[in-house]
């Protein structure tokens, strides 16, 4: 299909672009929202590689969330992001040499890498039971059977994370007004009302 | 690769992207070209109901914003777990549904954990 191949190619190739301009954009801002770009783009990719589930998902949870909270950190945090890129250029050396090391491991696994011989077969093997199914019912046919342990593990780092975010950020602070049932329940009229007799033209 | 055939019931939704960005680039170039361009510092200042701005829009902001959107951020992240669980609920048989029960129910946890805490208390 050639209107697949130029899909795949549209979406590489603006991905790549907006990947390049995220970490040439001169304002953080415009940053952030290439990586929106890019975001979008890596869905359309999963979706043409038949990962339609994790395509929309990666839409709804790193463009609805995760990048409007980048988006909400880059606005709003009082730094000077020139003054923040003032002396980047001396790391430039550093930078090039881990980068360098880290595309010479790439390409010594690129170059040793083998295919087991019976790969093909076990790759066919899988998708026949899930030939009837959609994209969605496939994934939850395995995810919570087969990767049980990998699922709570999910859920495990999704708890530290809740806490770690609340023990880090969350301080008790004065003057908030709490609803508590039970003391409020516990109010007598007594305890807070006091009725006196005024004569008149006297104060309390 | 698997079969390929799905992939045509996308093809309104490329076409449909492709319509609304040659309309958006459409728009931005024409009045870029066609319009007439006479800027001024007026013009081009930021607009705040007529006066100048009183100061910049990086300030020190209530961490508890972050606080709401990291946890947000959480629960999205367990409905995206619901919508597969619940597609399949009728051939994962008991396991899977309580494999389920017990993800919902570390969560929980960590609900009452951040309520008690009051951690969704803003005043």
């Amino acid at each position: 299909m050639i209107v697949q191949a130029l899909a795949f190619y549209l979406f590489a190739g603006i991905l790549t672009l907006s990947a390049l301009m995220v970490i040439s954009a001169r304002n953080p801002v415009h940053s952030v929202l290439f990586l929106i770009l890019a975001f979008f783009n890596a869905a359309g990719l999963f979706v043409l590689l038949g990962a339609e589930f994790v395509g929309l998902i990666l839409v709804i949870v790193y463009v609805g969330a995760v990048a409007v909270l980048f988006l909400f950190v880059v606005m709003m945090l009082d730094i000077s992001f020139s003054d923040l890129r003032k002396g980047a250029m001396q790391y430039v050396p550093i930078g090039l040499g881990i980068g360098g090391i880290l595309l010479g491991e790439l390409m010594i696994i690129y170059g040793g890498w083998k295919f087991a011989p019976n790969m093909s077969e076990n790759l066919a093997a899988p998708l026949l039971r899930f030939e009837s199914s959609s994209n969605t019912q496939s994934l939850g046919m395995i995810l919570y059977t087969d990767y049980v342990l990998a699922f709570q593990l999910a859920g495990l780092v999704l708890f530290v994370a809740m806490v770690g975010a609340i023990v880090l950020t969350h301080r008790t602070r004065a003057g908030v007004r709490r609803q508590s049932v039970a003391e409020q329940q516990k109010r007598r009229p007594e305890d807070v009302l006091e009725i006196r007799k005024i004569t008149s033209r006297t104060g309390v | 690769m698997a079969s390929q055939e799905f992939l045509i019931q996308y093809l309104p939704i490329l076409l449909f992207m492709a319509v609304a960005v040659g309309m958006s680039v459409v728009m931005v170039l024409g009045s870029l070209l066609f319009g007439k361009q006479n800027p001024d510092p007026e013009k081009l200042s930021a607009y705040e109901c007529g006066f100048d701005a009183f100061s910049d829009s990086r300030n020190k902001f209530d961490v508890r914003f972050y606080l709401v959107t990291l946890l947000f951020i959480i629960f999205d992240l367990e409905i995206a777990f619901l919508f597969p669980w619940a597609v399949a609920l009728g051939k994962i048989g008991m396991f899977g549904f309580f494999s389920m029960v017990i993800f919902l129910g570390i969560l929980t946890v960590g609900f009452i954990y951040e309520w008690k805490k009051g951690a969704l208390d803003w005043e």
